[in-house]
């Protein structure tokens, strides 16, 4: 790297008076070959996100216009739109999927608002000076670090549909006696229900740590100020507390958004071995890993995988857009 | 604001409880674990410290014994080695790539920057199917199961967002005494960058340890089968060993946990800083 010596000299002199432009003309020697150190440092990160990102991306676009069969001695044939027709509309073939959004869509409609709301009402709580503080934080953030595969056996066991299950037995307990077994999991109206209670659980501590520290953000003096002027707890939270962190709370809400549509883990698990209703369950991205594996379906379940990116583009989209002003920095 | 001890005494109670019922599920697995398997699923006794032993974690490491089963440490193993593979190899790779991107100026850097940001937006879950058609040769290896995580366009963006925060005064005495981009990056840049690279390990490792996904599409023989595959496997077993299950999961999540204890800090932030800049 020595070859770098004299033209890195140069500079030296001119950034002796303090606003000189950072690309002074006696630069442009060395920007030359920062041309060719700068694309060797972003080399294999590139064409790794290239290879493993880009390409397979436009690949799934591209298979889902293909009847594509793994295994198969057939060769692929051109489709159309065939798949995404069969997906929205064919009678025999839209069930499972449309039921999958149909279930994703209840997912996220009932745990962003749920998460959210319970990862401030804990970060509020948690937004004290108190000696040991620190431990309940540690205590609520704690399944964040599990794996959901983990966290899916634990609720399987609490939702057990024996009598013995856990909470078969505390609302035994409670109830004197008077309530059954029921099979929180294999239940219809209940699977969605226990698959959102254990995500819920094993995700809020995540919100609650962003909203933390949004939370800390907003000035002591502020409710310093509106206790002076008596604001009641509630009014202080009204109108210091939600006007200063409405940013954090939006941006929160569209990024569980996204992440709802995610799911799988705990669904793929407790639909094998755990009893869990598959129908009631089943997310997009269910749907589209039991189309490409079990049904060896490629083309269909690259149709799955486009419109699961659409989705979370939009969602993305919204979220950056909404997000920018305020928390973003420069970039 | 002045709190009395009464106030304080009325806090801790109320975190006290709230946090105890909300680790409820992490005790129950704890107890379990250590109790005999017919004693497990047992009501509200589940949680009763009865027949405690090491007899599960003894059974889960020595019940894995053949190639049809497993080894236990062979799932532990292949957990270990893809993960450290994914955390180092990213963080040399996507720091680089920030730092040619962010430090150096060069024509068409921002156009590749911008390509990074769109690449952000395709989640893994949107490119698993055609990967796993792509891959279909590779299944059962070690290497399918971390290469394509190495490179990480949200990585890349962390560091880029420390990197750009540097005062180019830093890189201008290193430059004037001689050394080139490599040097500069490699002996001034990463050695002061601590945070960053801290961080955005524990958030590769955190999200690479638990990975689930890729594993069920692209592994099924028991010797390159990481942990979390093994733990779904395990428990859909009939009929099932519920000891030996809580043991394994215990197993499962302790080295997270022991990063999680030693780290604590750098989680927090990694996981705060993650979406504030998200």
């Amino acid at each position: 790297m020595t070859t770098v010596e004299p033209a890195a000299a140069v500079p030296s002199g001119r950034h002796q008076s303090p606003p000189a432009p950072k690309d002074g003309p006696a630069r442009t020697a060395r920007k030359n070959r920062d041309w060719v150190h700068g694309l060797l440092m972003s080399a294999p990160a590139l064409g790794g996100l290239i290879a493993f990102v880009g390409v397979p991306f436009g690949y799934a676009v591209v298979l889902s216009f293909y009847n594509v069969r793994l295994g198969s001695p057939l060769e692929p044939t051109f489709f159309g739109l065939e798949q995404y027709r069969r997906l929205f509309t064919d009678p025999d073939l839209s069930g499972p999927f449309l039921r999958a959004l149909l279930n994703n869509l209840t997912f996220a409609v009932v745990v962003v608002p749920l998460q959210t709301g319970l990862a401030l009402a804990l970060a509020i709580l948690l937004n004290r000076k108190l000696k040991a503080i620190g431990l309940y934080r540690s205590l609520f953030f704690l399944p964040v670090v599990f794996p959901m595969a983990l966290v899916a056996v634990i609720w399987r066991l609490i939702l057990a549909r024996s009598g013995d299950g856990l909470l078969n037995s505390a609302l035994h307990a409670v109830s004197f006696g008077n309530w059954g077994a029921f099979d929180w999991l294999g239940d219809g109206l209940t699977a969605m229900a226990s698959v959102i209670v254990l995500s819920v659980w094993q995700g809020v501590g995540f919100q609650m740590v962003i909203l933390l520290a949004g939370l800390q953000q907003i000035p002591g003096e502020l409710y310093e100020a509106a206790q002076l002027d008596r604001a009641s707890r509630w009014q202080q939270f009204r109108h210091v507390t939600l006007p200063g962190i409405s940013g954090t709370l939006v941006f929160v809400a569209l990024l569980t958004s996204v992440l709802s549509f995610r799911v799988f883990d705990q669904v793929y698990v407790l639909v094998h071995g755990g009893g869990l209703d598959e129908d009631a369950t089943r997310t997009v991205m269910y749907q589209a890993v039991t189309t490409a594996f079990d049904q060896n379906n490629i083309g269909q379940a690259s149709a799955i995988t486009v419109v699961f990116f659409l989705i979370v583009v939009v969602l993305t989209l919204i979220q950056r857009r909404v997000v920018r002003p305020g928390t973003e920095d420069r970039s | 604001m002045t709190t009395t001890p009464l106030r304080r005494l009325l806090d801790h109670l109320v975190l006290g409880l709230l946090a105890f019922v909300f680790v409820l599920p992490v005790l129950y697995l704890l107890v379990g674990s250590f109790k005999p398997s017919d004693e497990v699923l047992n009501g509200l006794s589940g949680f009763l410290p009865t027949h405690l032993s090491l007899d599960n974690y003894t059974a889960v490491l020595n019940s894995f014994d053949s190639d049809a089963t497993g080894y236990f440490w062979r799932f532990m193993g292949v957990s270990v080695l893809v993960a450290t593979v994914v955390v180092f190899g990213g963080l040399i790779v996507n720091s680089m790539a920030a730092y040619g991107l962010t430090r150096l100026r060069w024509r068409g850097r921002g156009a590749v920057f911008a390509v990074l940001l769109l690449l952000m937006l395709v989640p893994f879950e949107a490119v698993a199917v055609p990967l796993f058609y792509l891959f279909n040769e590779q299944r059962n290896t070690l290497y399918i199961q971390a290469v394509p995580f190495i490179a990480n366009a949200f990585s890349v963006y962390q560091f880029a967002t420390f990197f750009r925060a540097i005062p180019p005064s830093i890189e201008e005495a290193a430059r004037i005494d001689g050394a080139g981009p490599w040097r500069t990056f490699f002996a001034i840049i990463v050695p002061m960058s601590k945070p960053v690279f801290a961080s955005v390990a524990i958030l590769t490792f955190l999200t690479q340890w638990g990975s689930f996904l890729w594993p069920v599409l692209m592994v099924s023989d028991p010797s390159v089968r990481p942990l979390p595959l093994e733990m779904s496997v395990f428990q859909g077993q009939q009929p099932v060993d519920w000891g030996q299950v809580l043991a394994f999961g215990v197993l499962l999540v302790l080295p997270v946990l022991i990063v999680f204890a030693f780290f604590q800090r750098w989680f927090v932030q990694g996981v705060a800083g993650s979406a504030v800049k998200g």
